[in-house]
């Protein structure tokens, strides 16, 4: 039975009763805990200089050439905090209500009240470090509004708020490096976690340079490597975002919860050729401003959008939600624009797209405060359409943009290894079915700056340390193992290039496993992506290192090959789950106006997945709500 | 649309490199310079040759891992634009296309037009932050910021790290990326208390990496992805010398 270690009382109490129990080492005995981190996004930078600051033994990688670039970088709109400066209602427990219900209840609340709580410190800890947000006149902080609220309490910098947020964490990372208490390795892919006797005791990693595998022990290994939303191919995220750190964690026993909760973000820039590598997301924050919508008959689909007049615009959501109207949830939302799509309505050259549509904002507000709000986007916009949204509206699609799902963990962030913590987009813990927006900055810095000090101390306290070096039997297992996989990849005998057989599996999954899930479909999908697992090395050209570097094709064989395996586990998963939840939308189970159909009494639980040595398992951790009762989740 | 590319071609640092041609057909207006070379790899990895080592992440022009010099000019002819976000048909069909790494200071090539840049990490090693504890601090709205300071703080904190201006600059200095970092933390009030020592810190350590002498030939904004002006040079220079008297 799994233990998610929540702490009893109330739950106001249960964060503050925790610290006030955990474990501690003394200052001078922290020095000699080793601790390794993978990834520095905002979840593993912002952990990564936190312990550094506590004066742990602090060993980072990352496979970029510097710690500035991970996909945390890209986030645009803003970040999350229940800081109430408004004054229009904002609260601790209503953060905590908006965040459980935009999940569709099936996230765990002890989390998701300990995120709220933690949100506020967030934007205090930011300002200190520097981040120029958005500022009101007199000097003080700016919000705005996101989806799934009716309040405004999204703080911003731009559309560059994840930049903003990482190069803070970045600069807090480095001065800890200039202090002796972090060493940074980059180019450095984490290709094995070596556990002994259920405890997670050190990593491989692969120099992506070289070639050469290097291992290091530790007595705490902590993933923020990100989520896995390029199993499609085409997604918003950066090209190298993969899954092989946590995919690899979990064939050496770590359990994946609910690897079906995927994200798909309704305002994207619509692909437009074939070789097209990767998704741009517009902002949520846009339908703060911008108006979506798309012509009400099929007769006006081709028409330049500026000639169809008021009382033949269909602004659906608008008309669909009344009380939240553009800023529907993003799952709604994406819904929404699928069905109209499904209509014939949709617009562009694919007939993939609905408007989004700046007109009215900027004739009210005038182009210089728009521009000031949003201006990095609309040139974004621009530079890849080749078409000016301050004229025309944007075109915009759904796209696959956020991972719920991930490395299962208890309260403390550790998985079900000993050890083992995971943090950020890699675990599963705070979104339940969907995320709400700007909910996954204030998520990783939650993980990284105040979660992580406190419960990683707590284990090492109690469990002292791990006492296996990189000469024991389980370190060089782990080395052959990835030496293997890289033979048997230099030695493929097919001729399909890795590129594109990712392109087949991501439309695949994207077709059966995507914003709409069927029985037969799933099934159908298993078939296929099985039999590309089988036959995974007949069917790729091999990747050919030349004499000095490798750099470039050994990577994208292996990475692909994990993620192959994920999507496995994702349509498994989406074949077990018999009901509509979230971004898990099974059209079996709908209500009569096309909206998820819940079922509480099958499935409010997390659904973990476990590798077997012939297949997989599954155990169940059960939801259970006491503080908050889940209802019908209606955004009308 | 046609293109012929000629490319630098280096197996690694301790290899000698050279130039190697390539013509790329059909190539769709609208697919991007990487997407195009995304095609051409396809090809060769077909053909049983090495395809042609590039760096990239986001390809959304904000993670500042792409970049090498198109025709001479890093990320290419478009201002503002970083190399993943130029689009072919900012070409004219047939048009002969250079590529080159980005060369200066401390930059060594890894392979074909993949370069070190770690060099500027060190340089921000040395003061490109604000020494406070997360946990540490003060209530967010007890530091009050003038919405133009904010601002003006933001444009010199866009800064990407791709190491464009270096390659733009005669000198291979990096005056322009350290100025930017400076700027943007030294003009918040939570930057103040350690201006001098940064400013001194990071130019320290940018002549210890081998960046040059800043000579105010101004290439680096004109080459900057992100628009950020050279005004913060000056106030780097003024900057300085406050902290040296």
């Amino acid at each position: 039975m799994l233990d998610s270690k929540i702490p009893p009382g109330e739950l106001e109490s249960k964060w503050s009763k925790f610290k006030d129990l955990a474990g501690l080492i003394s200052p001078a005995n922290r020095r000699k805990f080793n601790i390794v981190i993978v990834g520095t996004g905002l979840a593993g930078a912002s952990a990564a200089a936190s312990l550094g600051e506590q004066g742990y033994n602090v060993k980072v990688f990352t496979y970029h050439d510097t710690s500035r670039r991970a996909h945390s970088v890209a986030a645009q709109g803003g970040i999350n905090a229940a800081k109430n400066y408004k004054n229009d209602g904002d609260s601790v427990w209503r953060l905590f209500r908006d965040t459980i219900k935009g999940g569709d209840f099936r996230a765990r609340e002890a989390n998701v009240f300990r995120l709220a709580e933690i949100s506020s410190s967030i934007i205090d800890a930011c300002v200190a470090l520097g981040v120029p947000f958005a500022r009101e006149y007199g000097g003080t902080l700016e919000t705005r509004s996101f989806g799934g609220t009716q309040v405004s309490r999204t703080f911003y910098a731009k559309g560059q708020t994840g930049q903003q947020l990482l190069l803070a964490c970045y600069s807090a990372l480095l001065r800890q490096v200039e202090l002796g208490t972090v060493q940074l390795f980059t180019w450095k892919e984490m290709v094995d976690l070596v556990v002994k006797e259920g405890r997670a005791v050190g990593v491989t990693v692969r120099d992506l340079i070289s070639g050469k595998l290097d291992q290091v022990a530790a007595d705490a290994v902590i993933l923020a490597t990100g989520g896995y939303s390029n199993v499609y191919f085409l997604s918003t995220n950066a090209r190298k975002s993969n899954c092989t750190a946590i995919i690899r964690a979990f064939r050496r026993g770590a359990l994946f919860a609910n690897p079906c909760f995927t994200q798909i973000h309704p305002t994207s820039i619509p692909a437009s050729s074939d070789n097209q590598s990767k998704l741009t997301l517009m902002s949520e924050s846009l339908r703060n401003d911008g108006r979506v919508w798309a012509p009400r008959r099929k007769d006006l689909v081709g028409r330049d959008p500026r000639d169809i007049p008021e009382s033949d615009r269909y602004y659906f959501l608008e008309e669909m939600y009344p009380s939240y109207g553009n800023l529907a949830p993003r799952d709604i939302a994406s819904r929404a624009v699928k069905r109209i799509c499904d209509q014939g309505l949709g617009v562009g050259p694919t007939g993939h797209g609905v408007y989004l549509d700046f007109r009215d904002a900027l004739k009210r507000f005038g182009k210089d405060v728009i521009e000031s709000k949003y201006g990095n986007l609309f040139e974004m916009y621009y530079l890849i359409t080749g078409e000016n949204p301050y004229e025309r509206p944007m075109r915009i699609y759904p796209a696959p943009h956020y991972t719920m799902g991930g490395l299962w963990v208890d309260y403390t962030l550790m998985s079900n290894l000993e050890g083992l913590f995971v943090i950020g987009e890699a675990n599963f813990s705070d979104h339940g079915a969907n995320r709400l927006g700007a909910s996954a900055l204030m998520q990783g810095l939650a993980d990284g700056f105040f979660i992580i000090p406190v419960v990683v101390p707590d284990f090492l306290a109690r469990k002292g340390k791990s006492k296996v070096s990189e000469d024991d039997a389980c370190f060089a297992e782990s080395k052959e193992g990835v030496e293997l996989l890289m033979k048997k990849l230099a030695e493929a005998t097919g001729s399909v290039p890795v590129l594109e057989l990712h392109r087949r599996l991501g439309k695949i999954l994207w077709d059966y496993a995507g914003m709409e899930r069927s029985k037969e479909g799933l099934e159908f999908a298993l078939k296929e992506v099985r039999e590309i697992k089988e036959k995974f090395f007949e069917i790729i050209l091999p990747p050919k290192a030349s004499d000095g570097a490798t750099f470039g094709d050994f990577e994208d064989a292996y990475r692909l090959y994990d993620f192959i395996e994920l999507g496995e586990l994702m349509i498994m998963d989406a074949l077990y789950r018999e009901e509509s939840c979230g971004g898990h939308f099974r059209v079996e189970y709908q209500t009569r106006d096309g909206e998820a159909l819940r079922n509480d009494e099958k499935f409010s639980h997390v659904a973990c997945w476990k590798r077997e040595s012939d297949g997989y398992s599954m155990v169940k951790e059960p939801l259970v709500y006491e503080f908050i009762k889940p209802t019908e989740r209606s955004y009308k | 649309m046609k293109f012929k590319l000629r490319v630098w071609r280096q197996k690694s640092s301790n290899h000698q490199g050279s130039f190697e041609e390539f013509l790329v057909e059909e190539v769709s207006p609208e697919s991007s310079f990487l997407e195009m070379l995304d095609e051409l790899n396809l090809k060769l990895r077909k053909e049983g040759r090495e395809p042609i080592a590039f760096d990239s992440d986001c390809r959304e022009g904000i993670c500042g891992t792409c970049g090498f010099m198109i025709n001479g000019r890093p990320h290419g002819p478009l201002r503002g634009v970083t190399t993943c976000q130029l689009h072919m048909r900012n070409f004219k069909d047939g048009d002969t296309l250079v590529l080159e790494p980005f060369r200066g200071g401390s930059f060594r090539v890894l392979k074909d037009l993949v370069v070190d840049r770690s060099g500027l990490d060190r340089v921000l090693q040395k003061g490109g932050y604000i020494s406070v504890a997360p946990s540490a601090a003060p209530e967010a709205n007890s530091i009050l910021v003038p919405k133009a300071v904010a601002e003006e703080a933001f444009d010199y904190a866009t800064c990407i790290g791709c190491g464009a201006c270096v390659a733009a600059c005669p000198n291979g200095s990096a005056m322009f990326f350290v100025a930017a970092k400076a700027a943007h933390l030294n003009s918040l009030p939570q930057g103040k208390p350690e201006a001098k020592k940064r400013i001194i810190g990071m130019l320290d350590q940018s002549l210890e990496e081998g960046f040059g002498a800043c000579s105010n030939h101004g290439e680096c904004e004109a080459a900057c992805p992100k628009k950020i002006k050279i005004t913060s040079i000056v106030k780097i220079y003024r900057s300085v010398f406050r902290a040296d008297v």
